[in-house]
């Protein structure tokens, strides 16, 4: 078994009275990929906001790297402080759905001002980590652009840029496609691919069922805020729940 | 024919002998935006902020600089040392009191607008930048800030344009500025000339502020 980067235990949120998440947990190993399928309000894009702290969980265990994020005190959840999220933070990057570009910047920018706003790089070493991402993701000739000047597809793909530009060591994707027309929605998957084959390690929140069988170790079929089925793409294909097979019917028929 | 020879020579006139009291107003406008602009971005935190007491407090000061006459802010601030400390008020506290009453009531409006600027911002923008690692005050001041700027400039356009007309208020308090001057000489001379040609002084250094904010505009039209 190799190390696990990225471990959610016994993870519960409620907004109000409604229970979104109820008792998941989820252990990533390093170089894995895990997609979290499931229909619309069962919980996975709550989940994924739990895990990249943009949401506090009600109660859990959160850490990265062995290294508790949140945990259960005595009188219920409590964070780590202020300085050990930070380096928490550092260990994992988030693609949006809508992309999140910050349109004042230009791509170059985009990439390489986090690497030297937050990790101090020198511009220098910043351009060219930002260079060599961009290149391998087909956008070297758009370095100059603005996001309002790209294609969907290629805002996708500088915001994965924008995101690897920090050498996180897992990479959360929130329906990175969802936002896209049908036909650019292959140039972000091909990416995706891309760094599978580079064993990034990749927890992705998809509706796209024939990629999360193609690419995945690891399927996670999320209901009801619980964890109904999870297993290899052929085991969850092959399911005999009545709900999985009913819902991969509907994606995949 | 007679009637725009005569403004011309008016305007002549004022811009000969009435220098000073032109530059009084542009001072006036230009200390006004220099505090106003800084001022309005400290309540508009408030405004926003989520301490009940901060935020009702703002909300108070805002309701009281929109809902009197400046005129009326003019002479309070003018006389209040007078009337509560009982101090004697000097000749040249004039000129502060415009300047505290006008940075005071802008600041309020500026304020508002920057509100209406910041939350316009998606929440995306700061989530992403959290993600990144970015601390609070680098997402603000290099991420939110300038997308604000970009947003806000036509309305604080219109504001800048109503705070050189309302230099004109400083009549209240017997401030030598332009239109004081303009107004003095129209009772001297028995003319409406003195106050036409002031006109066209506001029409153009208004002409002038929308040109430059217009470059602004235009400068930031790089992006969406």
């Amino acid at each position: 078994m190799g190390e696990i980067l990225f471990e959610v235990t016994n993870m519960s949120k409620s907004f109000g009275e409604l229970e979104v998440i109820r008792d998941v947990s989820l252990a990533v190993e390093k170089g894995e990929v895990v997609s979290i399928i499931g229909p619309s309000g069962s919980g996975k894009s709550t989940l994924l906001r739990c895990a990249t702290m943009l949401e506090k969980m009600d109660s859990g265990e959160l850490a990265f790297l062995g290294e508790k994020a949140a945990y259960m005190g005595a009188s219920g959840i409590e964070y780590a402080d202020k300085k050990a999220l930070k380096k928490i933070r550092s260990y994992y990057g988030l693609v949006f759905q809508n992309f999140n570009l910050f349109p004042h910047y230009s791509v170059l920018k985009n990439v390489i001002d986090a690497p030297m706003t937050v990790d101090g790089l020198s511009k220098e070493e910043a351009v060219a980590r930002a260079m060599e991402i961009l290149d391998r993701l087909g956008l070297a000739d758009k370095v100059d652009s603005y996001p309002c000047e790209l294609s969907g597809g290629q805002q996708q793909r500088v915001s994965i840029a924008r995101a690897l530009a920090l050498k996180p060591q897992v990479l959360f994707f929130d329906e990175p496609t969802s936002a896209l027309d049908p036909e650019l929605t292959g140039e972000v998957l091909k990416v995706i691919k891309q760094l599978a084959a580079e064993h990034m390690t990749m927890i992705i929140v998809t509706h796209e069922m024939q990629f999360a069988k193609e690419l995945s170790d690891r399927i996670v079929f999320i209901e009801g805020g619980v964890i109904v089925a999870e297993g290899s793409p052929d085991e969850i294909f092959a399911s005999d729940n009545s709900r999985v097979r009913e819902f991969i019917g509907k994606f995949t028929s | 024919m007679e009637a725009v020879k005569s403004l011309f020579e008016s305007m002549i006139y004022l811009a000969t002998h009435l220098s000073e009291a032109m530059l009084v107003s542009v001072e006036i406008f230009l200390l006004t935006l220099l505090f106003a602009l800084p001022l309005g971005l400290l309540v508009a935190f408030g405004r926003m902020s989520k301490n009940p007491i901060i935020c009702t407090v703002v909300k108070i000061y805002i309701a009281i600089m929109r809902g009197t006459p400046l005129m009326l802010q003019l002479i309070v601030v003018y006389f209040a040392p007078f009337f509560v400390f009982g101090m004697k008020i000097t000749q040249s506290y004039r000129f502060i009191a415009v300047i505290i009453a006008f940075s005071i009531n802008y600041a309020a409006y500026f304020a508002e607008i920057y509100r209406a600027g910041i939350q316009s911002i998606p929440v995306g923008q700061y989530e992403a930048a959290h993600i990144l690692g970015y601390s609070k005050a680098q997402t603000f001041f290099k991420i939110i800030m300038p997308q604000v700027v970009k947003r806000i400039l036509p309305p604080v356009t219109n504001e800048t344009i109503t705070l050189v007309k309302d230099t004109s208020l400083a009549f209240a308090i017997a401030v030598a500025e332009m239109f004081t001057k303009a107004k003095e000489l129209s009772a001297s001379q028995a003319s409406i000339t003195p106050l036409m040609a002031a006109g066209v002084f506001y029409f153009i250094f208004n002409y002038l502020v929308a040109f430059i904010m217009e470059r602004f505009e235009k400068a930031l039209d790089y992006y969406r």
